[in-house]
């Protein structure tokens, strides 16, 4: 006979105000198999735990549910005190009424129904409860980290200075990602490159890294503390042991004027290139598409100038599988192309801003190559259009962000900073010239932020406009930018000689592919989704997968820089055991029932199922059936809604369990 | 006071929802955290994946006089576990020929997919299905048929209870 307590949390007021905790205990008190129920202000505090034990101990408990909110948010906290109090931990449940009904719901009858129900059917569900006995792993003490910008990089650095292997992938042929583009950085104006480029040193020189570069995740296995990750590592065409670096294919490549990428595309790249001067590794790539050898047979110049003979025509892709415990994912944002419509996606483009037809208008990103001293202009700030210096520049903001109309109705957190920024780098630069900024709001939270903005205005002379633009027309060789100056309630029209675009950060296109990889979840901008908001913000829900950087929202770079360090902090944590327990949430077949026809074995995504043969005495075979390695089964229980005899169960979610549940309804 | 309230049914449809714990259970959480509202006519079964959910619990949640099922689960791709929406998918195409062959309204029964980031969209799904529900009235069907089996529900006609009574 089971000795069920049921402990009911009023969440401060957050449950109690619409669900009658006092009755709903009541209730709980009077079902078959109940021997106690009680209810308390906050369940989840010190007090609250001591209780809970207290009575397991005093009421000689069998079972646990304890009505609060998600299990998504404390199964984990009472199944501890469970544990603490002497009980198996998988004897405790937790009845869902706070997310599930006293939030949702406004009528406090309607409300303290559903709880009642919620918690007899947990009743219900926890009296079929069996123990179930731990399961450990072991722990495979690598880290695989994917993306190499400044997320990524500090992760890597952080990993494998406490002595464990790191595997950094990155899709672009050097590391360094968005930030190496920067010209300066806010609040400091400290020269991006001069923070980065070291960094980037470190990690080609750390002996604790492999670095893959031009290279992609191809294939994610396993779970955590043991994934098997399939890396493509693209063709260089330049074989990275060979070659020295020295830039004479370069030189020499007939193919000149490719827009470089690294540059937003004004300044130009040879067809065997490296994306910039500090690029690490200084590998050289052909980029295959542009270059005459692989366009037409013919030229190969740069392997006939090179030295040590490292450019192979002939190179394949290769695909190189690593074992790793824990995944960093760190893939970093990308600037929100507003010409036109990107391809499937509900984001409409912002035509009227003229960005793609007249190319003085640039989006910020541009600017910063502009601004920078390794910029394709040497660091002078001129008009991509005649290389004349502009005299009157306007920054816009909020372009695509915060505009629900558009699609995107999030800030993009950066732009006032760099805007500010920008308004400084050019005064700096431009000593007759004039900045003008249309604005919503100046969001400048983060310490010497504000006075950063203020110091725009102040010293440096932006003149700032509240209000937004309506549209931009080419005249002459000026663009004029109607607009409305709200504080003032007047329309303003400036003549500009440039128009710079403060776009919406965005995810890294593809991002929900790689997302569906890793089995990790994602929002419909495509930002990957953090266990929990505030209590597990590096964490993904799955398992042995952490988030860095721009990848999980907007973020700048201390922020990026702050939450690298912390996913590097729990991934050095989950490596400082030896073994590791996992949830006993696994499939078991019960060998007497089982037919062998091994469907579980062909719906298993893990491989899981095993044909284990059945021998009497003597050695003869008498049957084959089916055998679930727990090691690796995953515990989704898709072989026992399969299996026709009804001989695979999955632990805590048996079909005994679910139709308890349902017949409590 | 709420002429309007008194004039509409006191009919309070019963409906399951069948979910699993990565997306659909996580974006009703979602919901919850918003402070969202929906009816409260839903209650919620957390699976670690519609990949689990047997068929027969579909069956069994309208004997036990569910008046509309809701089985939601990962966008096709976004599996935890790889692809156990696309096997539950399969079986659930299947299982409504089943369903509709036995004579189960399929209006009842709503299959969607919804996000661990969707609890606008877990708040839609509901709302709809309860709504629509409410308006087809009760689910009879099996409830008689229940009556009329002796090994079910049918234990508390007085017949049945006097013949107990003289063994």
């Amino acid at each position: 006979m089971s000795r069920i307590g049921v402990f009911i949390c009023h969440c401060g007021e957050n449950i109690s105000r619409t669900v009658d905790v006092e009755r709903v205990a009541a209730h709980a008190a009077a079902l078959p198999g109940v021997a106690y129920a009680t209810e308390y202000k906050y369940m989840c505090s010190d007090p609250g735990q001591t209780l809970l034990k207290k009575a397991i101990r005093e009421q000689r408990l069998t079972h646990v549910v304890v009505a609060a909110c998600s299990p998504r948010m404390h199964e984990r906290t009472f199944r501890k005190a469970v544990e603490a109090a002497g009980l198996n931990p998988y004897l405790c449940e937790m009845a869902n009424i706070r997310e599930h009904c006293s939030w949702v719901h406004e009528d406090r009858e309607q409300a303290t129904v559903k709880a009642c129900d919620i918690v007899g059917m947990m009743v219900e569900r926890t009296k079929k409860n069996r123990v179930l006995p731990t399961i450990t792993v072991p722990v495979t003490k690598r880290s695989l980290v994917i993306g190499g910008g400044i997320a990524g990089i500090q992760a890597a650095l952080d990993i494998a200075d406490s002595g464990h292997e790191v595997v950094l992938v990155e899709r672009e042929p050097s590391i360094g990602g968005h930030m190496a583009q920067l010209s300066e950085t806010f609040p400091t104006l400290d020269c991006s490159q001069c923070i980065m480029t070291p960094k980037m040193v470190d990690v080609a020189n750390h002996p604790k890294i492999t670095l893959y570069t031009y290279s992609e995740i191809e294939l994610v296995e396993g779970y955590i503390g043991n994934f098997q990750v399939t890396v493509r590592k693209r063709a260089r065409s330049v074989d990275e042991r060979t070659c020295t670096g020295c830039g004479v294919c370069m030189t020499k490549c007939p193919q000149k004027k490719i827009p470089n990428k690294f540059d937003q595309y004004i300044g130009m790249r040879t067809a065997i290139y490296v994306p910039f001067p500090q690029a690490v590794p200084n590998t050289p790539v052909i980029d295959r598409e542009n270059c005459t050898r692989f366009k037409t047979g013919k030229c190969g110049v740069c392997q006939k100038v090179c030295g040590p003979g490292a450019v192979d025509f002939e190179q394949q892709d290769t695909l190189i599988v690593e074992a790793v415990g824990a995944i960093v994912v760190a893939t970093g944002f990308d600037l929100y192309s507003i010409s036109e419509k990107p391809k499937g996606s509900p984001i409409k483009g912002y035509g009227e801003f003229g960005h793609g037809k007249i190319p003085d208008v640039i989006d910020g990103m541009t600017f910063e190559r502009l601004a920078s001293a390794s910029g394709p202009t040497g660091g002078k700030i001129v008009r991509p259009s005649d290389g004349r210096e502009p005299k009157q520049i306007v920054f816009i903001q909020c372009i695509g962000s915060r505009a629900r109309e558009k699609g995107i109705s999030y800030c993009s957190k950066v732009c006032c900073m760099y805007t500010a920024k920008h308004t400084m780098l050019y005064h700096h630069k431009v000593h007759d010239g004039q900045a003008y900024v249309f604005f919503m709001d100046a969001r400048t939270p983060g310490k010497s932020y504000d006075e950063f903005w203020r110091r725009s205005i102040e010293e440096e002379e932006a003149v700032y406009i509240r209000g937004m633009v309506s549209r931009l027309y080419q005249k002459g060789d000026k663009i004029v930018v109607m607009g409305s100056d709200i504080a003032v309630g007047v329309q303003v029209e400036i003549e500009a000689d440039m128009v710079v675009l403060a776009t919406a950060v965005q995810p890294q296109q593809g991002a929900d592919l790689l997302a569906q990889k890793l089995g990790i979840s994602y929002d419909k901008y495509n930002f990957y989704s953090e266990a929990h908001a505030k209590l597990r913000p590096v964490e993904c829900a799955t398992a042995g997968i952490f988030l860095a950087g721009a990848c999980q929202g907007p973020k700048d770079i201390p922020e990026t820089v702050s939450q690298a360090s912390a996913a590097a902090a729990k991934v050095m944590t989950l490596f400082s055991k030896e073994r590791l327990e996992r949830e006993p949430i696994v499939a078991r077949v019960r060998e007497v029932g089982c037919v062998g026809c091994f469907a579980c074995k062909k719906v298993c995504a893990y491989g899981a199922v095993e044909e284990k043969e059945i021998r009497d005495r003597q050695g003869n075979l008498l049957r084959v059936v089916a055998s679930v390695n727990p090691g690796v089964c995953a515990g989704c229980g898709t072989c026992q809604a399969t299996c026709p005899s009804k001989c695979v169960e999955l632990d805590g979610y048996t079909d005994e369990q679910i139709v308890a549940m349902i017949e409590a309804l | 006071m709420h002429p309007e309230k008194t004039i509409s049914s006191d009919f309070e449809p019963k409906v399951i929802a069948f979910v699993c714990t990565w997306c659909t259970y996580a974006g009703a959480d979602l919901a919850g955290t918003s402070r969202m509202q929906y009816p409260s006519n839903v209650r919620v079964l957390k699976f670690p994946c519609t990949g689990r959910i047997d068929p027969v619990f579909i069956l069994k949640a309208f004997q036990q006089g569910a008046d509309g099922v809701l089985v939601s689960g990962c966008h096709p791709g976004d599996c935890h576990y790889i692809a156990g929406n696309f096997h539950a998918r399969r079986r659930f195409a299947a299982f409504r020929k089943l369903l509709e062959f036995v004579g189960v309204d399929l209006q009842r029964l709503q299959f969607s997919w919804v996000s661990a980031a969707e609890g606008g969209k877990w708040v839609e799904v509901v709302t709809e299905l309860t709504e629509k529900v409410r308006a087809m009235g009760p689910m009879m069907e099996f409830k008689e048929l229940a009556l009329e089996e002796q090994w079910s529900g049918a234990m508390i006609s007085p017949e049945l209870q006097d013949a107990y009574r003289q063994i």
